[in-house]
């Protein structure tokens, strides 16, 4: 029964692996490929086991005739023997020539072409992702962080850097994953086929923080991108309520100017996430808490508590302050 | 039992002159004249003129240890050292388990936060290092020590004082990482260690120093086994053995001696570095000042792929053991056996750059790894293929030692070929660095190393001990640990697909991985137990187990030719061999050879190819020294974590224990 338990237990990704971080729920041409690769090796290794272990029970269930000599060995079994087992050594050279062979295709599929429509700077940061949409025109390069926005069905450039430790960029339902090393800079394309909210995650492991440093990847039709990227690319409006007017001074009161940056005020830190429009992301801490006001006031709260570790420090502010800053950040859209 | 070899015995014909050591007439390199063509001096007792207990008490005097603590520290017996290695490795195995068991707790549901993010990343540094450098290195060598001399038939391992000394350094070194996690100042920064990460200015403090020394240590006392291992192999083999006799398991130590020899200077280079650049200002790691951080990992790899095999070599040799005994046949294809292990262990080398394909190398050099990491799946089939052919035409016996053996078959090659999967570019993107890797290479260790370990101490337990252990809660510890390994790493494959990254000390719940971590929490408890079984047996079984007798397995090679457990002395007289099993050659009488002194701790050194008997020559008498030069060089490494000048004003203990441990004195036989 134990016996067969793994192969039954093989089959269960097949049906659990649906996931919005998952390697086999493929949603992008890359990720696809990778998958196939997967199965068709999956199917041909776990023939290989099967087929071994049956040789190995086989061998264990025949019965012989005890007591005579281990050192008296037969001929004629000895060379029935040798075929069998050079038979199988050549089986394993064919099975491993067209393992060789199936991989380096996928690695030309993959990484055949490198150029994108879009092409993005993203930077591994302890424990965040800085993401820099590039234009050949300045005036629209913009930068945010740990959510990037890609229209359906185009390739997209990522170039990877890191000003700090070493980081891996893996969006797995898109594609591989792709360090992002201190003192150079590689490359991956990622594309997906439909809309749809994909989440990554950092694969090498930076220190005490490396679990929390998601980011999410929203593919897009082109015109909402389009919209998406020009709203990106405009400075932050000034508030109009009073809660976060009250809440935008206390902002720019506050340390908090030193890291953050918020284009349209005065607020000009380049070290931490740019908050332009922080309210229009998901996520926050990336890729750690829904953007709600009660969770960016709980995060600036108490970031410690949320993330211990990370480089944001803990910020003295009085009770009647929280909920305008928060509410001020939550407008930001 | 045993017999001296007349100069005209039957036995002779197969054994390449012996002469010397049976007639006193020089043989040898003509025109070489050595210490031992001199004819033997008429006032030493040798062992062709004592015979029967008389004899075995006198070499028991001769070869023993004295008591006492001093006796204790002093002992170069390798039978002695062998047991604490083995005891000591075992120790660490526990530890690093309990570290496992703490961060399977943590992962059981998401966000828990019964373990913080610090606390649980030197968790699993430490889980990584104890298990790689504190159990997976000194295991293989630490039976080594133990049994090759008693395989080889001979009195004791080359250089028993070094022997002495590394397990000493080892034991240092373990104990020094241990204390430092006992006093939170454990490494933080993985196994691997990669700078910028465990350079100075991301991780200030200590604990990474800690970690490079641990290297270090480990090392130096690893290099210093795999050599004694080397020169015993090739130069102490009881006379007739030619290379085509010389067991699986001891082919197996060989193999992985060589591939520790040149794998792991490399880790060396790399922590020295890694250290310098932290205490000295170094910059070779650090871009900003030209220095490169993948060098780093080329380095490290370079050693950390043959690593691997030095934790799966040994293991196939306990395969080949346990297989070659239980299947009752002698082992089918040899030659090929060895020689696949060999091929392994170049292969090996050439294998590192599959641990970087998601570093960005040009993709035709890293295809090149690809074909290289497959390829390597030749060799271990040819040996997979071989021992099934064995039992095949064999007549298995079940017992404990097979039963583990057989759960090495279904985990590791399991593991083996999800490794396939690894060696693929394109593939190794999904994957790489996700719990998938995580199962992988728990199939690979755990399959490839710890079963058969555990099979081995179930084999050899009775030559350890005298005494048998219980099969009984051998079949209970063998299933727990088969079940509850399985279910412990069999959902990692699909939480790595899944999209879970290593080294995460928690998880957001809508990831939806909090079943398969509950699941494989269970199963690791489950494999705790199993351990705990494990011990209980090994307890009660040293104290009221069977009395074993030499050869309870009616097994074929010679370290069952020895008492259980051994004399000091190993044999009475020296094993002259005919035949890869010799006890299934001679179930009568062995052959000996005779000639060697009583009196002094005499060893035949013979050829490296045709085990001709060629020297006598004079193994160590027991010296406090090693222990002492051990404590100086454990002064000198750890204070060079606190200062550089360590390394100055700590050369001079470690000179002048040096220099009590070689000063030339004349031994024994000159002074008579």
């Amino acid at each position: 029964m134990k016996r067969i338990a793994p192969v039954l237990l093989l089959v269960l990704p097949l049906a659990g692996c649906q996931g919005w971080q998952s390697a086999l729920d493929a949603h992008g041409p890359a990720a696809r490929t990778l998958a196939d690769m997967f199965w068709i090796f999956t199917a041909v290794l776990g023939t290989v086991w099967v087929l071994t272990m049956g040789a190995l029970l086989l061998a264990l269930r025949k019965r012989r005739v005890a007591g005579t000599d281990p050192l008296a060995t037969d001929p004629a079994t000895e060379r029935r023997m040798t075929i069998v087992v050079s038979t199988a050594i050549g089986l394993t050279f064919l099975t491993v020539v067209a393992l060789t062979g199936i991989s380096y295709g996928g690695q030309r599929a993959l990484y055949g072409h490198r150029d994108g429509a879009i092409s993005l700077l993203v930077t591994g940061r302890q424990w965040w992702w800085q993401v820099t949409y590039e234009d050949p025109q300045t005036n629209r390069v913009f930068t945010t962080a740990n959510e990037i926005h890609i229209p359906v069905g185009e390739p997209v450039l990522i170039k990877l850097e890191s000003v700090d430790v070493i980081h891996s960029f893996w969006v797995p339902n898109l594609t591989g994953k792709m360090d992002a090393i201190t003192g150079r800079q590689n490359q991956i394309v990622l594309q997906a086929d439909r809309p749809g909210v994909y989440r990554g995650q950092c694969a090498e492991y930076c220190g005490l923080q490396h679990a929390h440093m998601g980011v999410l990847v929203i593919a897009e039709p082109k015109e909402e991108f389009e919209r998406w990227r020009n709203r990106q690319i405009a400075s932050a409006q000034p508030p109009s309520d009073p809660e976060r007017q009250r809440g935008m001074e206390i902002f720019m009161s506050k340390p908090c100017v030193m890291c953050h940056q918020i284009r349209g005020t005065d607020a000009g830190g380049k070290i931490a996430p740019d908050l332009t429009h922080v309210g229009s992301r998901r996520y926050i801490a990336a890729g750690t808490l829904e953007t709600t006001r009660g969770n960016i006031a709980a995060w600036i709260v108490d970031p410690h508590g949320v993330k211990p570790g990370v480089q944001m420090p803990t910020i003295q502010l009085e009770p009647d302050e929280v909920q305008p800053l928060a509410s001020y950040l939550e407008g930001l859209k | 039992m045993t017999r001296a070899l007349a100069p005209h015995d039957a036995a002779l014909d197969a054994v390449p002159e012996p002469s010397r050591l049976l007639t006193g007439r020089p043989s040898g390199q003509p025109g070489m004249k050595s210490e031992a063509d001199a004819p033997p001096d008429p006032r030493e007792l040798r062992d062709d003129q004592v015979d029967g207990p008389e004899l075995t008490a006198r070499l028991a005097t001769t070869w023993g240890t004295t008591k006492g603590i001093i006796g204790a520290l002093s002992t170069v017996d390798h039978k002695i050292i062998g047991r604490r290695y083995i005891i000591t490795a075992f120790v660490f195995l526990f530890l690093g388990g309990l570290s496992a068991i703490a961060m399977r707790m943590q992962l059981a549901r998401s966000e828990s936060g019964l373990i913080g993010p610090d606390l649980y990343n030197q968790l699993f540094t430490m889980h990584g290092i104890t298990m790689m450098f504190l159990f997976g290195v000194p295991i293989g060598e630490a039976f080594a020590v133990f049994l090759l001399p008693l395989m080889l038939g001979t009195r004791n391992i080359a250089f028993a004082r070094l022997n002495a000394y590394s397990y000493y350094v080892y034991v240092f070194g373990g104990a020094m990482i241990w204390i430092a996690f006992m006093l939170n100042i454990g490494p933080d920064v993985g196994w691997f260690a990669y700078p910028p990460l465990s350079g100075p200015e991301f991780s200030p403090g200590k604990r990474t120093d800690f970690w490079a020394q641990m290297i270090t240590f480990t090392e130096v006392a690893a290099i210093a086994v795999a050599i004694q291992i080397v020169v015993t192999v090739f130069k102490f083999r009881a006379p007739g053995m030619t290379l085509d006799r010389i067991p699986l398991f001891v082919w197996a130590e060989l193999v992985n001696a060589f591939i520790i020899i040149f794998a792991l200077p490399a880790v060396v280079t790399a922590s020295v570095m890694l250290i310098m650049d932290r205490l000295v200002g170094t910059h070779f790691f650090n871009p900003a000042e030209g220095g490169d951080v993948l060098l780093y990992q080329h380095l490290f790899w370079f050693f950390g792929h043959p690593e691997v095999y030095i934790i799966f070599i040994p293991a196939t040799g306990w395969v080949s053991a346990i297989v070659v005994t239980f299947a009752r046949r002698q082992a089918f294809g040899y030659i090929p056996l060895v020689l696949s292990m060999i091929a392994t262990g170049f292969l090996s080398f050439g294998l590192w750059v599959h641990h970087m394909f998601t570093t960005g190398l040009p993709q035709l050099g890293a295809s090149f790894f690809t074909a290289s990491s497959m390829l390597i799946a030749i060799p271990n089939g040819i040996q997979i293929f071989c021992w099934i052919a064995t039992l095949w035409d064999g007549r298995p016996v079940f017992r404990t030692p097979l039963l583990f053996v057989m759960g090495f078959f279904f985990i590791f090659v399991a593991g083996g070929l999800s490794g396939i999967m690894l060696a693929s570019v394109p593939i190794d993107a999904q994957v790489h660095d996700t719990m998938f890797v995580v199962a992988h290479f728990h199939y690979v260790l755990i399959g490839g190393n710890v079963f058969p370990l555990l099979g081995a101490i179930y084999y050899w337990f009775p030559k350890f001990t005298g005494r048998m252990m219980s099969e009984r809660l051998g079949k209970w510890h063998f299933w727990l640990a088969f079940i509850g390994f399985n279910i412990t790493f069999f959902p990692m494959h699909i939480s790595g697909l899944m999209g879970m990254p290593r080294r995460v000390y928690t998880y957001l719940p809508e990831m939806g991985w909090g079943n398969l971590n509950l699941i494989s929490t269970l199963g690791a408890l489950m494999l705790f137990g199993s351990f705990v079984v494990f011990l209980v047996n090994v307890i009660v079984s040293a104290r009221r187990g069977a009395l074993a007798g030499p050869n309870p397995w009616d097994a074929g090679t010679l370290e069952w030719a020895a008492a259980s457990p051994p004399l000091p002395q190993n044999f009475d007289r020296i094993p002259v061999v005919t035949n890869r099993e010799p006890l299934w050659a001679h179930r009568e009488t062995l052959p000996v050879a005779a000639g060697l002194s009583v009196e002094n701790r005499e060893v035949i050194v013979s050829t490296v190819t045709a085990g001709r008997a060629d020297l006598k020559e004079t193994s160590p008498e027991p010296s406090i020294w090693p222990f002492l030069a051990a404590i100086a060089t454990t002064i000198t490494f750890v204070g060079s974590i606190f200062t550089p000048w360590a390394i100055v004003w700590g050369g001079v203990p470690t000179m002048i224990t040096l220099l009590g441990w070689f000063w030339p004195k004349a031994d024994k036989e000159s002074e008579t």
